[in-house]
């Protein structure tokens, strides 16, 4: 018999409230003494609150919940609307869909004329080549987002070039990245996907200096963690930014952002995207599409509608933990 | 219903809620599809242990393991069966028989000393010891009138649990 552990440490969990009243009624000294508390075996058999909980998670989660994305309300079911959803639809396929689907031609065309000399002829000047790359990656994002009719409203200050800097956004869909990249060329954290568009990232976004990752391999964890400090202390590259939720919620719910971006140690500017659900529901359910029927998708609806706002910059309190500074 | 369709008929809801002896409304069963087909990813008509597992206040819950034994390979008419007793037109009785199921690991309609020594550990399995947690049964099963041999049974538990409220509800979502 242990005389030693009369007294138990006490753990502010939630089990305490499942957990019987056991401390009260364990033998302290070598005697088993007579019960003070109310123990019953009725007590230690009722399991019912540790089921509940766990019944309660079986039939709903609030985790799965943000990534629920909503059925789109047909407003088309009445006589008098349906012909004019489909003169819309006619609209939309027509001719808004293949002006736009020039435009973005069009902007490729000129991207790659310029950029593929640019990249090759100025390899000796880091520099100028840096920035012309930027400007470059700047025009055909805008190219990208005028293909969808985008109406961005920019808030805020513009983010500058500082070394140390962190930017944190939520993320919808791949076109926030898009949209911010229109603004101001930023170095993104990524995940590497399959098709053209892999491609697209190996190619030119690495000349914004993006750092890709792939979700499956638990080593890269360590890997990219090392790439992203150095190249936050870099002075001219640039500003990172990262999206803390670790894939594209729809834009309703905010998951806790990962801890990740928060141990650089850097200052963190977070950045809100909220898309107009009126006229195109943005969110893109990854498991459900790939990118290309959703860029599809994005350019026969009527427009893209956004606010981004870029909001003040936060740094890491002293005393407070990583963990801490992401949840607020 | 043999595989899991993308549609739910009425004849499919009225069965299943026949099957669970109308423990839930059908508003509540078509709720409870759709939740089902959410975790079942794969679409093979039933879930499988590591798709509740992914549910993330599932897996921390300490009777996971406890309730996957259980839940393992249900499809949908069982899983509906299986969460009636989480619902408030749900008896008494049918709670404690669950309860009784949880415990009675093998089966066999009987509790054993060990199944509820179990059961206690995945509990509190960090804050007290084994032994300490060996006494405490013995002590209370020895004031409610059984020893550490005897083999509990169903009513038994009724007994036990029965007289004072238990309170095991869930709410399904309905929108």
């Amino acid at each position: 018999m242990n005389s030693s552990e009369g007294k138990l440490k006490s753990s502010s969990s939630e089990l305490d409230l499942d957990r019987p009243n056991i401390e009260d009624y364990l033998p302290s000294g070598s005697s088993i003494q007579e019960p003070h508390g109310k123990l019953r075996l009725r007590d230690l058999l009722d399991i019912s609150p540790a089921l509940t909980e766990a019944a309660g998670a079986i039939v709903d989660d609030s985790f799965t919940r943000c990534f629920k994305s909503n059925p789109p309300e047909p407003w088309n079911w009445n006589v008098y609307l349906f012909p004019l959803w489909c003169c819309g639809v006619v609209f939309r396929y027509l001719i808004l869909f293949p002006m736009r689907a020039l435009v973005l031609t069009i902007g490729w065309i000129i991207f790659l004329s310029c950029f593929i000399p640019v990249h090759f002829l100025l390899k000796g000047n880091d520099n100028l080549r840096k920035k012309m790359e930027r400007a470059l990656v700047e025009l055909i994002c805008s190219f990208f987002v005028a293909s969808w009719t985008g109406v961005v409203k920019y808030h805020g200050p513009r983010p500058s070039m500082r070394p140390k800097q962190v930017f944190v956004a939520n993320h919808t869909s791949m076109i926030d990245f898009i949209i911010l990249e229109q603004m101001t060329a930023f170095a993104v954290i990524m995940q590497k996907h399959p098709g053209w568009v892999g491609l697209l990232q190996s190619t030119i976004l690495e000349s914004v200096g993006c750092i890709w990752f792939n979700r499956s391999e638990a080593k890269d964890r360590e890997i990219v963690t090392r790439k992203l400090r150095e190249h936050s202390q870099g002075a001219d590259n640039n500003p990172l930014l990262i999206f803390p939720e670790g894939t594209c919620v729809n834009n309703q719910y905010s998951v806790m952002f990962k801890k990740g971006a928060f141990e650089l140690g850097c200052t963190v500017c977070p950045i809100a995207i909220k898309y107009n659900k009126i006229f195109v529901d943005a969110f893109w359910n990854s498991r459900k599409q790939s990118f290309t029927m959703h860029l599809l998708q994005l350019m026969t609806s009527w427009a893209v509608v956004c606010d981004v706002w870029y909001l003040e910059p936060q740094n890491l309190r002293p005393g407070e933990t990583p963990i801490e500074f992401a949840e607020r | 219903m043999g595989n899991t369709s993308s549609m739910l008929t009425q004849y499919d809801i009225e069965e299943v809620q026949q099957h669970c002896n109308n423990a839930f409304s059908q508003q509540e069963i078509v709720s409870l599809y759709e939740r089902f087909c959410q975790l079942d990813r794969n679409g093979g008509g039933f879930v499988s242990g590591e798709e509740f597992l992914s549910v993330p206040e599932f897996a921390v819950n300490p009777l996971s393991q406890r309730l996957l034994t259980m839940l393992d390979g249900l499809n949908f008419k069982e899983f509906v069966a299986f969460l009636s007793a989480f619902s408030p037109r749900a008896t008494v009785q049918q709670k404690i028989e669950f309860i009784f199921k949880v415990y009675d690991s093998d089966g066999n309609g009987k509790v054993t000393f060990n199944d509820m020594l179990d059961v206690l550990h995945d509990l509190t399995g960090q804050f007290i010891s084994e032994q300490q947690r060996e006494q405490v049964l013995t002590k209370v099963l020895e004031e409610a009138g059984y020893t550490k041999e005897s083999l509990l049974v169903m009513s038994d538990f009724v007994k036990i649990l029965g007289s004072s409220g238990l309170k095991m509800e869930v709410e399904v979502p309905v929108d």
